[in-house]
């Protein structure tokens, strides 16, 4: 009941206690107990951001398919607009051909009249004159049919 | 009844006596004072040394990461420490938490020991030839006195650190009356304030835990035996609420105590 010696003994052994607590037990456990809420307040900010990086990514996502739609009914439209633009080409190239061929073979057959025309009047002038040769043998001589041959071949080609 | 030879005065008289040591030279020298209550030094040393090792193990397993459940227990009994500490202690000094710590873990263990049951280990231990063993360390004035006045210590240390000697001495002579003419009133009133600190801390302790630890032992004296029940069970619950709130109460106030040493009162 009494005060005595187990007071300083007691005393002792309080100091050692509270100097072990200090140097061993305290200030590792906080640290411990500070890491982890240091660690788990970055990990919600962490999250925080994520979320708004989430959204962020999501709003520009949208805006990239947005982006990509009206590219993509631009592309369409040009090369429908190129498609018509080549076809319409195309179709005036033929169309020049056309008539470029048109023109060739025109000319051909104003130049296969004209050899057909030649052909035939030298013909007919042949068959004149020896018809003409024939009806006159009888009383003209060679010299007036000649110039009468070619007075008429004259004719005939001015008159053409 | 746990011991027939005896009678009920001899019996509350022998739950109530330390286990004593002494040396013929410590005897000539100090007296009465010269013995060493066994009981309470190795009953403290235990209880203090085991929780004070599990927070060490603890401590060096102690993760940053997911905690075990002992860690997260532990470090909850930390945290309300902290808690405490940051609310009433102003100034920064790294002692006062670890010494609150110890003092609460400590106190609250020294004073489980009252729920054992007062008979056990006394019986147990006499089988083998100890005489007495009081299970409760804090039922014994040394060891409220050997930390209250540790703690007063402490007190007068800061007080003087943190002041200086002038100017604790100029707080002791000019409080509770702010006139130096007051001084010779002001020196016992101030001497009285303080010295009731630890006095108080030591006394509360004891008293509450003594007047416990008697209350088990008359019930204890109870010839019939359903009213160990009846009248023990309520007793020990009630005595739970005792055992934390006083353990608590030491720890706040010796954070208070100190507090007021590092804070200037002007």
């Amino acid at each position: 009941m009494d005060l005595n010696l187990t007071l300083f003994g007691q005393m002792i052994t309080f100091a050692l206690f509270v100097w072990f607590t200090k140097r061993f037990v305290w200030p590792v456990l906080i640290k411990a107990i500070n890491d982890r809420e240091a660690k788990i307040a970055d990990g919600l900010a962490a999250a925080e951001r994520g979320h708004h990086e989430l959204d962020l990514s999501q709003e520009r996502a949208k805006e990239l398919l947005r982006d990509a739609k009206a590219k993509a009914i631009d592309v369409v439209e040009q090369a429908h607009k190129q498609a018509t633009h080549i076809l319409e080409e195309a179709r005036l190239e033929a169309r020049t051909l056309a008539l470029r061929m048109v023109s060739v073979a025109e000319e051909d057959i104003v130049q296969a009249k004209l050899a057909a025309k030649m052909a035939l009047q030298k013909e007919l002038g042949v068959m004149v004159v020896k018809g003409a040769e024939r009806i006159l043998k009888q009383n003209i001589s060679g010299a007036i049919n000649d110039r009468l041959i070619s007075d008429l071949i004259a004719e005939v080609g001015v008159s053409e | 009844m746990s011991n027939e030879t005896l009678d009920s005065s001899q019996y509350v008289h022998h739950h109530l006596t330390n286990l004593p040591w002494t040396h013929a030279f410590l005897q000539k020298k100090l007296g009465d004072f010269g013995v060493l209550n066994l009981d309470t030094l190795i009953m403290s040393f235990i209880l203090g040394s085991a929780i004070l090792l599990l927070f060490y193990f603890l401590a060096r397993r102690a993760t940053s990461g997911v905690p075990s459940k002992l860690q997260n227990f532990v470090e909850i009994l930390f945290e309300f420490i902290q808690k405490q500490v940051k609310e009433t202690f102003q100034g920064s000094n790294p002692l006062i938490a670890p010494l609150a710590l110890t003092i609460f873990v400590w106190i609250l263990l020294m004073n489980l020991m009252d729920l054992i049951p007062v008979d056990l280990f006394s019986i147990l231990l006499g089988k083998v030839g100890v005489p007495y063993w009081r299970m409760v360390p804090t039922t014994d004035l040394n060891v409220t006195f050997a930390m209250s006045l540790s703690v007063f210590i402490l007190i007068l240390y800061y007080s003087v650190k943190e002041k200086g000697a002038l100017g604790f001495a100029k707080e002791l002579l000019m409080h509770p009356f702010p006139y130096i003419w007051m001084a010779p009133i002001n020196l016992p009133l101030s001497i009285i304030h303080e010295l009731a600190k630890p006095v108080s801390l030591a006394l509360r302790l004891f008293g509450n835990l003594f007047s416990g630890e008697v209350i088990f032992i008359l019930i204890a004296l109870f010839p019939i035996w359903w009213l160990q029940w009846v009248l023990g069970l309520p007793w020990a619950i009630f005595h739970i609420l005792i055992i934390f709130i006083q353990a608590f109460i030491f720890t706040i106030l010796t954070i208070v105590y100190l507090s007021l040493a590092h804070e200037s009162h002007e």
